[in-house]
């Protein structure tokens, strides 16, 4: 896309604020945070935060996909808008909000119009319990673990009601095939979580970091003491945000050679991109997770050097990165092979990581003290 | 799309696949009865790009024609032209020179390999691979190049004339041929590697769309589904023309009968090609590229005549009618694809929608060839 | 092979068998048989292991016919001249078929005497040994039909149904003769010889 020089002069004032002052308000903010009192101030900043957060990764993680598949394509990717494609987002934005939201005929209304919400509000709630750094979160609760895949659930619901209420074949299959790979995802997952909770004890999410204090090998991802399948939990879990995310391989649900465009068929301008922000919300709240499980979330890999919130995004937008370099090489699969993978594999697998990890947690422990 | 077709007895309902779909390759329809993910009755709905190439051809001459065949497979159009070239030269007992039979035996299975990169890159896609397509193109383009340099076309190639070739090959060309050999070897293992050897896609093409030998002999399909059937027929082999009887190549036979036997079979073919062109450049004779003795007003004597090439889908026939006058009384086109896509119906009852759509791009579609 | 074949076919009655060059024709055998014969011919071929490569047709119309489809052009031209003369004349008044229809009429009267014939060629090849037979069967052009060898060999069913496409031949008892390459509500057969666009 090669843009008229009109459009680039006017577009030129958007790259500063976005390659200057974007960074240096995300750390102006981690500066200020501590400063800032708390009660209604504190929340309603914390609020626009988030919501600016997820919006500003959905647009840019659109670049950087677009970037990272040209590149394992042998192309270039956007490079015509702004210095390396950075407006590109901007003017996609523009693009979609510019264009007609057009409902078909015959759409279930109320819910053609709730859908896309369901999948983008949950996602940008889930960011609230998120710790980017020990203070950098917006509400430290309690049962952040807890909260987050209460959220996560509603994700579901969204590309169900859309698929439904949009009165077209390929959409409905595409709602049906994405229901029953949600649930048959969610297993593993949890299981793999309440895992991880008999190992932490806890179900906030800063306090589980806080446990993984100190180098590398202090991450849950090597702490074998816990159990020797960590890496193996670790694995389940990230297979399994991929497909509770609609991530190929795995994208049955909006697989184009089959189904079109899937669920969001009849979505165009903003209904289709609320969707698409919610899906890389979705990603982006998949990794932190993984992050904060797994990697040790804002703690340096090496006791040297500081701790602080740019690890958290290093290892994020590594996994990220990793989701997307699946997704460019391999092809999609069945839905037949997805839920045998599910039921066959992973649920026996992360079942018997259960099993084992609270025989290290809990009954090894008795039979030492025993002794 | 506006309603949902149940009826009160059977719990399914009708699925349009085209006639604008991402999986179709082109302006084909299969209209889908589906119970559930499951289909239960398919129907391919074809001639929406119909031309009735066979009635320009009764009312234009010999050689006007010639550009028509290309418009058919568009992919692997210098095959067409040879098929039709045979045969007015059959019905016209034109001698063509050596020289010309190498170059058309290189150019077209130059042609070939393209055909089936854009047919490996394509199919992938189908699966949802997005990116073996850019680097198979990356490949195909290098082909293009090289045929445009002597052909003047990229895509629908006029190249072959009866008794000969229109333009001779220079040494640019010779060149730049063993160039792309020795790049596609070295391109191959990667796409095994990265492809042929994945796990998901031997998932996904294992043992999917199963078509038997009979089921294949009764629908008169030929080429790569034949010959990933275990039936060894190649027009090359069995019925040999121009001077493929000088090279030494193997036909690729897998008798799995899935979609991965007609993988393997069209990936092997692209090494086999890459083998004829070789030998084909080392052996090329000097010599003129073209007979002078063909008439410009050409009228073959009367009778019907018929003469078949092994396309890159299959088996391209063309029956050939004359006259005795300056255009043709009749003249059949023998596509591939419209018989094997004739099975589809037969052999993709009780299939998965997606398992359908991966056994259709194994057939490997030209929808031009099919309506003609 | 040829000769296992020739001597099967010339146990159908009434078939004419020609043993053809292959350089200069590119088939071997070129078997005639009359219109109830083309189902058993299939079956030899079929029991053989032979392939069914296509059906089409050849429609011979003779001088006699293609006099009647110039008279038709010429009919038509005059009908769309005289058509055009009146609304001119008429200014739009009057209605232009009142003036077609009586050539139109005088057309039909010559179509009666016609004795052309059809011809439908089955293509058949063998996977294993070179062997190309060709079986033809002569139809009459004004009645054309013969009965559908989609029972021997699924796989004709599309190629005669694109044959009745084409050419308006009837395959007797084929499961479904609605156009396959023409448009679903084709009524023309654009391959007949007096056809024009």
């Amino acid at each position: 896309m090669i843009p008229h020089p009109e459009t680039r002069r006017v577009l030129t004032p958007f790259i500063l604020p976005t390659v200057v002052l974007l960074p240096l308000l995300a750390g102006g903010l981690y500066f200020v945070w501590p400063l800032v009192p708390g009660g209604v101030q504190r929340v309603l900043i914390s609020l626009v935060a988030v919501i600016a957060f997820a919006a500003g990764n959905a647009a840019y993680l659109v670049w950087l996909e677009r970037k990272v598949c040209a590149h394992i394509q042998r192309r270039i990717g956007p490079k015509e808008v702004g210095p390396f494609g950075l407006i590109q987002p901007v003017v996609d934005g523009i693009k979609l909000m510019s264009k007609q939201l057009l409902i078909p005929k015959g759409v279930d209304k109320p819910l053609f119009m709730v859908a896309p919400l369901l999948v983008l509000v949950p996602a940008i709630m889930s960011f609230v319990t998120i710790p980017f750094s020990e203070d950098l979160v917006a509400r430290n609760i309690n049962v952040g673990l807890l909260m987050i895949f209460a959220f996560a659930s509603v994700n579901v619901l969204g590309l169900l009601l859309g698929g439904w209420g949009s009165n077209n074949k390929y959409a409905v299959i595409a709602a049906a095939r994405a229901v029953s790979q949600n649930v048959a995802y969610e297993i593993p997952m949890l299981i793999t979580v309440i895992t991880m909770v008999m190992v932490t004890h806890t179900l906030n999410l800063n306090e589980i970091v806080i446990q993984q204090d100190g180098s590398f090998w202090n991450w849950y991802l090597f702490r074998f003491s816990a159990s020797p399948l960590m890496p193996v939990a670790f694995l389940i879990f990230f297979i399994c945000s991929l497909a509770e995310t609609n991530r190929a391989p795995f994208d049955l649900g909006e697989a184009e050679s089959e189904l079109v465009a899937g669920f969001h068929t009849e979505y165009s301008g903003m209904g289709f991109g609320v969707f698409f922000m919610g899906e890389y919300a979705n990603i982006v709240i998949g990794s932190s997770l993984a992050v904060i499980l797994f990697l040790g979330g804002w703690q340096s890999p090496v006791s040297f050097l500081a701790d602080g919130f740019w690890w958290f995004l290093l290892k994020m937008y590594f996994l990220i990165f990793c989701v997307m370099w699946i997704r460019w090489t391999y092809p999609r699969t069945t839905l037949w092979g997805l839920l045998n993978l599910s039921w066959k594999v992973l649920i026996p697998l992360s079942l018997i990581n259960l099993l084992l990890t609270s025989f290290m947690v809990k009954v090894w422990p008795l039979l030492m003290g025993a002794s | 799309m506006s309603d949902f077709a149940l009826s009160q007895t059977k719990e399914t309902f009708v699925l349009n696949l085209g006639p604008q779909h991402p999986a179709t390759h082109g302006v084909l329809r299969v209209k889908l009865e589906m119970d559930g993910e499951y289909i239960v009755h398919a129907e391919p709905i074809l001639g929406y790009i119909h031309r009735m190439h066979e009635k320009m051809g009764e009312n234009r001459t010999w050689a006007q024609f010639m550009p028509n065949t290309a418009r058919l497979d568009y992919l692997g159009a210098l095959s067409y032209n040879h098929g039709y070239a045979l045969a007015v030269e059959r019905a016209a007992s034109i001698e063509v020179p050596e020289r010309a039979e190498y170059i058309r035996v290189i150019t077209v299975e130059l042609n070939r390999i393209a055909s089936h990169l854009l047919w490996f890159g394509a199919y992938v896609l189908d699966l949802g691979g997005m990116t073996p397509i850019f680097y198979a193109f990356d490949d195909r383009e290098q082909i293009l190049n090289l045929l445009e340099s002597v052909t003047g076309a990229r895509l629908t190639f006029c190249y072959f004339r009866f008794g000969g070739v229109y333009n001779d090959i220079d040494d640019s060309f010779i060149a730049g041929s063993r160039e792309f050999i020795k790049r596609l070897r070295k391109q191959m293992p990667d796409y095994h590697n990265l492809v042929t050897k994945n796990i998901i896609m031997i998932k996904r093409l294992k043992d999917i769309g199963p078509i038997s030998p009979e089921m294949v002999r009764k629908y008169g399909a030929t080429g790569p589904v034949m010959r990933g059937s275990g039936i060894n027929y190649d027009v090359r082999k069995n019925e040999p023309y121009s001077v493929y009887p000088e090279f030494d190549f193997d036909i690729p036979v897998y008798d799995e009968c899935d979609s991965m036997a007609r993988y393997m079979v069209r990936m092997d073919e692209i090494e086999q090609s890459m083998r004829i062109i070789e030998q084909a450049l080392d052996k090329l004779p000097e010599g003129p590229v073209m007979t002078e003795k063909v008439p410009k007003n050409l009228k073959p004597p009367k009778g019907d005549y018929y003469s078949a090439v092994e396309a890159a889908r299959g088996v391209f026939g063309c029956r050939v009618v004359s006259d005795g006058t300056n255009t043709a009384y009749r003249l059949k086109l023998r596509s591939p694809t419209f018989s094997n896509l004739s099975l589809f119906g037969e052999a993709c009852q009780g299939m998965l929608l997606a398992d359908a759509l991966a056994f259709m791009g194994s057939l490997d579609l030209v929808i031009p060839e099919i309506d003609r | 092979m040829i000769a296992k074949i020739k001597q099967q076919m010339s146990e159908i009655t009434s078939a004419k068998i020609t043993e053809t060059e292959y350089a200069a024709k590119g088939y071997h055998l070129d078997v005639e048989v009359p219109a109830d014969q083309v189902v058993t011919a299939a079956e030899i071929l079929d029991a053989e292991k032979f392939y069914l490569e296509a059906v089409t047709g050849v429609d011979w119309m003779g001088a006699k016919a293609a006099e009647l489809a110039a008279k038709k052009a010429a009919a038509a031209k005059a009908a769309l001249d005289a058509a055009k003369k009146a609304a001119a004349e008429a200014e739009g008044e009057e209605k232009p078929e009142t003036v077609a229809a009586p050539v139109a009429e005088s057309v039909e009267e010559v179509e009666e005497d016609l004795e052309e014939e059809m011809e439908v060629v089955y293509d058949y090849n063998h996977a294993e040994e070179l062997c190309r037979v060709v079986v033809r069967c002569r139809v009459p052009r004004l009645s054309p039909e013969l009965p559908t060898i989609s029972e021997v060999f699924p796989g004709a069913n599309w190629h005669e149904r694109e044959t009745h496409d084409f050419f308006g031949i009837k395959f007797i008892g084929h499961p479904d003769l609605s156009p396959l390459l023409l448009p679903e509500d084709a009524d023309f057969h654009p391959l007949l010889k007096d056809f024009s666009a």
